[in-house]
């Protein structure tokens, strides 16, 4: 040990100021954001007729577990169709990133998508990346303040949005919307709608591309489903270097030919396409770890060579094998497999949904005590039967057992159950059965539930099973 | 593609140690955001002391400033205390809004009479649900949980047979009231030979095979004033609801342990027991501590349970 210098805890980060562009990705990226913002802030206020239930077309209601989809209302135990459509994201992502790379993260991802909504606040608030670091640097006054003071307020503004937004789905939109402002909302709108302002503020506000290069798990396992044929966005360092490097456009290097003969690259080190970069990293530095592939540079690329008339492309959409001139596959093994599953796991959600029974059964026993002995002898078990009716008609129905000859079903005093449109009810059933002589352990047997006056919806059956003593020897 | 750029001798800061001379340390650090939560988490915690209950201290712990739970207690009383997660359960169950759907239900419950309950199907689900937490509070303890209860000590309240009678009205009685069931006992009344005797005889009456003259013998005993066993068991053995007397005609025996036993022997040796040593089993009364609602959900649902009359 020599000597102890002061040593830095903390690296504090490098100002990004993300200079705009226009160009053909740029437009694709804001039309993205148009209809994820048209599709995710009107949603709730959407209507939808149903002859029973909320007339909401997306609402999750919690309270009565039941999930408004448009024409579809899932219950408590469709929940598994949640699992089958993560599944489905999962490996949408797998497949499009085994593909075309990070296409989520430039295109879709709601840190991207924020983030491009704050930036075009502040760009339209403070100007655009020279004014932004004139106006840092500049001392505080009155223009700085109200500048500054303007960019936040719009953008808490869209983080509140954003957060009441999100509450909107849970409850009747406009109906929580007057709660909220009158103070009658529940605590749970309030503390998530304050949760998601604070979240959304943070993040597309103050952290931007730290959440891409520190916090997100995806951005970290990119290098699994990542090989040389997948789609990157890279600087082609053949055209754009020579055997000299890249060079600023002078007197002597102004046309492709004054630059071809001193072997100068067409890269005229503009920097344009860092100034763009809301990572705040330079492509020509290859492929790294914070490129969210949202192609901002190339449309800046594109634009000076226009200018220039070189032909674009000296900054694109290629793969590792392609850049060095070979061609790339795109179906192998690896993306076969995940649009294998992919479609798998579509067609079996489909068919899970499309078979969505509109009257369920399931049969619980009661377990204490496993069975009665009735004074006349016969044997008594009793069981939970859980009716769900899922059709939006209340339903008569009449319950009924078989494969227990001689056996009797009590259902009390419910001579038919009648169940309301989208309800459910449990109802304790009594089989009596006398056992013949030594006849020991258990027997199966199924409840039948008939809707009546309704053929167009079939029986439904449960299994159950009969216990009789001596069953456990 | 171009190469990534190797960065350059010294550029990452080292912790300035050395070791042989040559050794040296990164020191890559934190982004400032990462610190700062770090600070936050600690002014955090900071907070919560102050707010919270955190510290234990002799004989108590610090309960936490401008943070109170206001609930009513088990008497009616209005109760104001520190945080703490019992008090807030408390709170929760008597001001949420699921609990107050579920009070204005049992109100539509305790305003309807039994009959209707009994056919309607929501209403039956909701007693149930209810019942089972008020059943397993009160009455599981000796009946246990799915009120098949104890022979010899508690009845089975699953079973078709009931001791006082079955109807929702006798049901709720003996939940209101309690009931106290008595026979005496007979080991000096009666003697050996005649215990057997009545024993036989008892046994007969729910279709037993056993030796006739001796089950005559008994019968002597039971409809006369020697053993006096029909005052309560009546003369057909099928017992008065009032006294609480068992139907010795039936299968179910709520006391001798007669479909217990393997051999006739056993069995015999079970109703004399019984004989001998007497009854008395008493259930207290609920109307002190239920209110007439719970006693209303408790009936409907031991009615229930094994199918009441």
């Amino acid at each position: 040990m020599t000597e102890s210098s002061a040593q830095q805890m903390s690296a504090a980060r490098v100002s990004i100021y993300p200079r705009s562009v226009k160009g053909r990705f740029r437009n694709v990226k804001w039309a993205i954001l148009g209809f994820a913002y048209g599709v995710y802030f009107l949603l709730p206020w959407l209507r939808w007729e149903r002859s029973v239930g909320p007339d909401q077309a997306v609402l999750f209601d919690i309270a009565d577990r039941k999930f408004y989809m448009f024409g579809l209302v899932a219950h408590a135990q469709d929940l598994f169709w949640l699992t089958g459509f993560l599944l489905i994201a999962a490996l949408l992502l797998f497949f499009v990133t085994g593909i075309a790379g990070r296409v989520f993260c430039g295109y879709f991802c709601f840190q991207t998508l924020w983030t491009d909504l704050y930036m075009l606040i502040e760009r339209l608030v403070q100007g655009d990346r020279v004014a932004r670091i004139r106006l840092d640097k500049a001392p505080w006054g009155a223009g700085k303040l109200l500048r500054k003071s303007l960019t936040h307020l719009l953008w808490l503004l869209a983080a509140f949005w954003t957060g009441l937004t999100f509450t909107l789905y849970w409850a009747n939109a406009p109906q929580l919307l007057t709660q909220w402002f009158t103070g009658a909302a529940p605590f749970a709108a309030y503390a998530t709608t304050l949760f998601l302002t604070a979240t959304t503020y943070v993040m597309a506000g103050l952290a931007r591309e730290q959440v891409c290069t520190y916090m997100c798990p995806y951005a970290r396992f990119q290098s699994v489903m990542f090989d040389a044929d997948t789609r990157i966005v890279a600087y082609d360092g053949k055209r754009g270097e020579g055997a000299m490097g890249r060079h600023k456009v002078t007197r002597d290097l102004k046309t492709q030919d004054q630059r071809a003969r001193q072997n100068v690259g067409d890269c005229i080190d503009c920097g344009y396409c860092v100034q763009v970069c809301p990572t705040g990293i330079d492509i020509r530095d290859g492929l790294q770890v914070q490129c969210i592939t949202c192609a901002l540079c190339i449309d800046a690329c594109d634009t000076i060579m226009d200018t220039l008339g070189w032909g674009p492309g000296l900054i694109r959409y290629t793969s590792e094998k392609q850049s060095r001139g070979e061609t790339s596959r795109i179906w192998k093994p690896k993306t076969i497999a995940y649009g294998l599953f992919l479609v798998a796991a579509v067609m079996g959600l489909g068919w899970s949904i499309s078979q969505q029974a509109p009257l369920e059964m399931s049969v619980v026993q009661v377990r204490q005590p496993l069975f009665v002995r009735l004074s006349d002898g016969r044997i008594q078990n009793s069981y939970e039967l859980h009716l769900e009716n899922k059709t939006d008609e209340p339903l008569q129905l009449a319950i009924m057992m078989r494969g227990l000859a001689g056996s009797e079903l009590d259902l009390g005093k419910l001579a038919s159950i009648e169940l309301g449109a989208q309800r459910s009810v449990r109802v304790v059933a009594r089989v009596r059965w006398e056992a013949e002589h030594r006849v020991k352990g258990s027997r199966s047997f199924q409840f039948d539930v008939v809707p009546q006056q309704r053929v167009d919806i079939g029986m439904v059956s449960a299994p159950a099973t009969f216990y009789l003593p001596g069953g456990e020897h | 593609m171009s190469e990534t750029k190797p960065k350059p001798q010294g550029a990452v800061q080292t912790t300035g140690h050395s070791w042989d001379g040559d050794l040296q340390e990164f020191n890559n650090p934190l982004p400032a955001w990462w610190l700062w939560g770090f600070y936050a988490t600690v002014l955090f915690a900071v907070i919560y002391w102050v707010l919270f209950p955190a510290w234990p201290i002799a004989g108590g712990y610090t309960t936490g400033v401008m943070n109170t739970i206001t609930f009513v207690d088990g008497s009616g009383e209005e109760r104001t205390t520190h945080w703490n997660t019992r008090s807030l359960l408390l709170k929760e169950m008597q001001q949420s809004e699921s609990a107050q759907r579920s009070r204005e239900y049992l109100e539509k419950v305790a305003a309807t009479d039994y009959q209707e309950i009994l056919s309607d199907p929501e209403m039956m689900d909701f007693t149930r649900s209810m019942a089972k937490g008020l059943f397993g509070d009160n009455c599981a303890a000796c009946h246990g949980t799915g009120g098949s209860g104890v022979i010899g000590l508690f009845p089975n309240l699953a079973d078709d047979d009931w001791l006082w009678g079955g109807t929702v009205e006798q049901i709720e009685t003996s939940i209101r009231a309690g009931r106290y069931g008595f026979m005496p006992e007979f080991r000096n009344t009666l003697n050996a030979q005649q215990l057997d005797d009545v024993a036989t005889y008892v046994l007969s009456l729910s279709g037993n095979k056993v030796d006739q003259t001796v089950a005559a013998r008994g019968e002597k005993i039971f409809q006369t004033d020697t053993g006096g066993c029909y005052y309560c068991h009546t003369e057909s053995g099928t017992g008065l609801e009032s006294q609480g007397a068992a139907n010795l005609t039936d299968q179910v025996w709520t006391v001798a342990d007669v479909n217990g036993a393997e051999t006739l022997d056993a069995q015999k040796a079970e109703v004399k027991q019984v004989i001998r040593n007497g009854v008395e089993r008493r259930m207290p009364g609920w109307s002190e501590r239920l209110t007439a609602a719970q006693i209303k959900l408790l009936t409907v649902f031991v009615h229930e349970l094994g199918g009441g009359q």
